[in-house]
């Protein structure tokens, strides 16, 4: 499996990351590089091989059903680039 | 079964309808499914919503034990299977409302397997409609667009609320299936206490899965209707896009799998016009969450606390108070309902009782604009009301009066009674009196009614009835006449 | 350098206690360290004013005998822990700005434990990078020079900056960050004891997340002992954490015997790789030598896998940081760039706010886990994941720890390994496995190159086994006595 230049394009945009048209094929070789690199893991046998989704085996911890007060919403918008009125504010949607 | 009936009539013969719902109900809780931001409708935008809820960095999700038993004992509830591991993933998708950049959901192993709904149709006959699965998901904040013209305003109130997606089987063959489907869900819901069903506050939506098919045929292509927040809307849409689908076929075209919009003031659907690629959600289980594991005995445990549902509650209604499934039915759709017949039954006689469920209190309900979930009629009020009906203090016409009272300012019976002054006239003295004075003033018509214009009884139970200014037991009214005239 | 620069952290507890000096002293001793050194780029913030009015507290606390675990203490904090207030940016410029109303779990565990904070330290843009090149506040100067030249080396990474900070004497200890090796390697580069503890000893609440399911706090020191202190405040079950362990957190210091008698330590023939320096190759055979001569059995081990860890790794990592990543988008916090809808300002906030490294992780990420490639690349690597882990589980049957070098190679100059992200990667062959597997690991500086610099061994334990751990790691820094210096202040540029 190999990494065109549409497939850059293609996860840049699932990414949301922009890219400049002559970025593209470089980072298409770039990344080539590091997918036929890790494509060695095709000759390791794993059948029947259950796959490991964390570092432990415990089972997960559960919370009380107990509401505490919301962050203020002032310190909550207070590092956002924009905000009116209680709000987030962003460019505005299209649908 | 009667919806088999339902057929789209085409140019060139009937057309079948197959539908299955995705519910997205909003669990009962306190707090969010992995926050411990509040929940509550309604409060100031950003004013409920925690780190976590917001994604801050290095923030980190902690299910909250309580949606995980209230998904449980919708899983029982539907007669499903629960399964004892489930998994978390994270569908990715960049919206400005889903501030991690991902929902945390339940993809391929889900805590509710197959269970089912039992439909009861209006010609007594029922049918099943099979439910796929339910899982827990986190919602998304609320976008607002017409705040600002020239950008879109974020509250993320609703951020991390704990939802059960509750997927149904194509079972579904009629728009009145779905909307008796849909309501069958949430009265089993409301009776369990998992999600209070309030379709206006988005409390409970559906995204509906509609396609076609000639008779006998396989299944044809879906399109995916979301979004739709109430049981008519839902009905509507189904009618529309199962037409838009026949129509587009039998022109030769073909129905694509897309997602489509109901718009309910145009009584159309129409496509969502997605500049994007196909969503490609890159589902995988959420690292920062292990595998929610269920204690089998626990499960057992909520079973044996669930209350008893309305299809159990139905059947007791009919054996223990002689209903017909019919009124039942109607009865157990509504959990406050149901609780208020069985409270103001006791001790009464229950069709009556049941009957002005019903009649007058519905129709008070309706007049009020209040939904009958949300009646706010005590029981020992509406006991107390029959009760004066029963004992002849108020007329059946002033029980009307009362219960719409009632409703509306919550006053008490007996007050209103007085209040009113429709405290009927049973004293047998001062009926015969008014009784004395019709016959006194119209001679010419009692001559006629002793000539045989029978008929003539009721101008004069008119008559008496107007004499007290509309205060008389007309069935008193009725006795005095006839002794007097016929005697 | 001053004396109290010097100090390990357990001589300065002693210090402290018997009123040798005051943490006023201590503080400000670092705080001129750090002002005359500001040519390594280690600190990203300075956080003085706090620093010296805990030390005050700490004073107070000292006097009135009321002195916990790590009571005046002068640590740096890696950029990616939120801290309450002060700068907490990953070294992302996608961070600019941001200053979280909240305090991590493993930060707000060290003050609770009476620790001060002097600064943030320099890193690798979340996390991602083995040499500190990657971060939007530029690299990392190594305090150490290869003998006879003076060319600037990287610190490793991606901890470079709290590394570089221990190793040159500007603080007693720091926190890191271990997902691949970003604790140990650093470590190994800069001549001091970096820690990783086993998947969920440390909550990871709080931490900026590359990758959860590897992500785990660690300290950075210059001895085993004072590791051994540091972790006992950090670690520690935290309900915010899902994937923090309820385990009892053992007295780590104590269980530092110097007896190794019965232990049992495994050599991984497999961690013998292609091209490694003979050096290394025998500063390897050294440990082994200096384990026997201690009393401890040494027996060859098999990890068969080992060679498809760091493949395996570059698929998780990447996956689970392309997801975690995407929060940065311009809506809450940090740098926006503006776009006419919201998707075009959030790919041009991304574009703009991530570095190379990171956008390219991203993306390789983002395909491994997209409709067709998930099974071929994310499930295949889960699996494999699961086979490394079971190597170890069946190693450690038979061994208690396992013996293996720190990093194949020595620090080497910035501007080195740009080119190719992959022999970049390679810096942590020897210790993503134990990542991968949530062991828990240590790197002890144990020797130096043939042009005088330093080099880590590395062990690794069993799950929660952190008591053994470094209970071995103190008999090889005994042994190995490494007592070498960077170059005193001011020889750097």
């Amino acid at each position: 499996m190999s990494i065109d230049r549409d497939t850059v394009v293609r996860i840049a945009r699932l990414s949301r990351i922009a890219m400049e048209e002559d970025a593209l094929e470089p980072m298409a070789e770039e990344l080539n590089g590091i997918l036929a690199w890790v494509e060695q893991l095709g000759e390791v046998d794993t059948e029947g091989v259950e796959p490991m989704t964390g570092a432990i085996a415990a089972t997960l911890p559960q919370r009380d059903d107990a509401a505490q007060a919301g962050t203020p919403t002032d310190d909550l918008l207070a590092n956002a680039p924009e905000a009116d009125d209680g709000f987030f504010v962003v460019p505005r949607v299209v649908e | 079964m009667s919806a088999d009936g339902y057929r789209i009539r085409g140019r060139d013969g009937d057309w079948e309808i197959a539908v299955g719902l995705e519910v997205h109900a909003q669990v009962v809780s306190e707090a969010k499914l992995f926050s411990d931001a509040p929940t509550a409708f309604g409060a100031a935008p950003n004013s409920q919503v925690s780190l976590v809820d917001a994604a801050m960095p290095g923030m980190l999700p902690v299910i909250n034990h309580e949606c995980v038993a209230q998904a449980v004992r919708t899983g029982l509830a539907l007669e499903a299977e629960i399964n004892l591991t489930s998994v978390f993933d994270r569908k990715n998708y960049f919206y400005p409302d889903l501030p991690p950049g991902y929902q945390i959901s339940q993809y391929s192993r889900p805590i509710v397997g197959r269970g089912h709904v039992v439909l009861d149709l209006e010609d007594g006959a029922q049918r099943s409609i099979g439910i796929t699965r339910l899982h827990l998901e986190m919602d998304a904040g609320k976008s607002v667009h017409d705040r600002r013209a020239d950008a879109t305003c974020v509250d993320l109130n609703r951020a991390g609320v704990a939802l059960m997606e509750i997927v149904s089987e194509p079972d579904i063959r009629s728009p009145e299936e779905a909307g008796l489907y849909l309501r069958k869900l949430r009265s089993i819901l409301r009776t369990i206490g998992t999600c209070d069903g309030n379709m206006e506050q988005g409390s409970l939506r559906a995204d509906v899965n509609v396609s076609v098919r000639r008779s006998g045929e396989e299944l044809g292509t879906r399109c995916e209707i979301k979004n739709l927040n109430s049981v008519r809307f839902v009905m509507k849409a189904i009618e529309v896009e199962a037409r838009r689908q026949v129509a587009v076929i039998e022109s030769g075209g073909a129905v694509e799998l897309e997602t489509r919009l109901f718009d309910p003031e145009r009584g159309e659907t129409r496509s969502m016009r997605s500049k994007e690629e196909a969503h490609d959600y890159r589902y995988f289980p959420d690292p920062d969450l292990l595998p929610l594991t269920l204690d089998p005995a626990w499960v057992e445990e909520l079973r044996a606390a669930l209350p008893e549902l309305p299809d159990a509650r139905k059947a007791r209604f009919m054996a223990e108070h002689g209903l017909s499934a019919y009124d039942a039915g109607v009865l157990v759709a509504a959990r406050a309902i149901a609780d208020l017949f069985d409270a103001a039954a006791a001790g009464r006689d229950a069709k009556r009782v049941a009957n002005f469920i019903m009649g007058p209190l519905f129709g008070a309900l309706n007049r009020a604009g209040i939904e009958v979930e949300d009646c706010p009629v005590p029981a020992d009020a509406l006991g107390a009301l029959i009760d004066r009906v029963s004992d002849d203090t108020i007329s059946h016409q002033s029980a009307n009066t009362v219960i719409q009272a009632v409703v509306a300012t919550g006053a008490d019976v007996d007050a209103v009674i007085e209040e009113k002054g429709l405290r009927q006239v049973s004293d047998a003295g001062a009926i015969e009196a008014l009784v004395e004075r019709v016959i006194a003033d119209n001679p010419d018509k009692v001559a006629d009614y002793r000539a045989g214009r029978t008929k003539l009884m009721g101008w004069f139970v008119g008559q008496v009835m107007k004499a007290s200014a509309g205060k008389a037991n007309p069935r008193a009214v009725n006795e005095a006449l006839r002794a007097r005239l016929d005697g | 350098m001053s004396a109290l620069t010097a100090l390990t952290v357990a001589g300065a507890r002693a210090g402290l206690a018997g009123r040798a000096f005051s943490a006023r002293e201590l503080v400000d001793a670092h705080i001129a360290a750090i002002e005359a050194e500001r040519g390594l780029n280690a600190f990203v913030a300075e956080t003085f004013d706090r620093a010296r009015a805990g030390a005050d507290a700490a004073d107070a606390r000292i006097a009135a005998g009321e002195a916990r675990l790590l009571e005046g203490i002068p640590l740096a904090v890696k950029d990616l822990f939120c801290t309450r207030g002060v700068r907490s940016q990953a070294c992302s410029k996608i961070l600019s700005g941001f200053e979280p109303p909240y305090e991590s779990t493993v930060t707000a565990n060290l003050w609770a434990a009476g620790a001060l904070m002097l600064g943030k330290t320099n890193m690798d843009e979340f996390a991602m990078g083995s040499a500190n090149v990657t971060s939007a506040e530029g690299p990392v100067v190594n305090p150490w020079r290869r003998e006879g030249d003076d060319k600037a080396l990287v610190p490793g990474g991606s901890s470079g900056g709290s590394a570089a900070a221990v190793a040159a004497r500007l603080c007693l200890g720091a926190t890191g960050t271990d997902t691949g090796g970003s604790i140990r390697q650093p470590a190994a580069f800069c001549g001091i004891v970096g820690m990783k503890p086993t998947y969920g000893r440390c909550s990871r609440w709080g931490m900026i997340a590359f990758a959860s399911s590897l992500d785990q706090a660690g300290p950075l020191t210059r001895t085993v002992e004072d590791a051994a202190l540091m972790l006992q405040a950090m670690a520690g079950r935290d309900p915010k954490d899902s994937t923090s362990i309820d385990r009892p957190v053992p007295d780590y210091a104590a269980s530092l015997t110097g007896d190794v008698r019965d232990l049992t330590i495994g050599v991984p023939a497999e961690y013998r790789m292609e091209g490694m320096p003979a050096e290394i190759e025998a500063l390897w055979a050294e440990g082994v030598r200096w384990f026997r001569e201690a009393g401890a059995k040494v027996v060859d081990v098999s990890l068969p896998l080992t060679r498809y860890a760091l493949p395996t790794y570059y698929i998780v990592a990447p996956a689970e940081a392309s997801s975690n990543l995407a929060r940065y988008d311009g809506v809450r916090y940090g740098l926006r760039v503006d776009g006419d809808d919201p998707t075009e300002m959030y790919a041009r906030t991304r574009a703009e706010g991530f570095g190379r490294e990171v956008r390219r992780r991203i993306l390789i990420g983002t395909y491994v886990l997209s409709a067709g490639y998930y099974d071929a690349y994310y499930l295949k690597a889960q699996k494999v994941r699961t086979l490394i882990a079971r190597d170890f589980e069946r190693a450690f049957e038979s061994v208690d720890a396992v013996l293996t070098p720190t990093a194949p190679f020595a620090a080497f100059a910035i501007g080195e390994k740009m080119d190719d992200p992959i022999a970049m990667y390679l810096n942590d062959v020897f210790t993503v496995p134990a990542s991968l597997a949530g062991l828990p690991a240590i790197s002890v500086p144990a020797g130096l190159t043939g042009d005088g610099l330093p080099l880590g061994l590395h062990l690794i334990a069993r799950p929660f086994d952190e008591p053994t751990l470094f209970r071995a790691a103190g008999v090889l820094e005994s042994a190995a006595a490494f007592s070498q210096r960077p170059p005193a202040p001011g020889a750097t540029p």
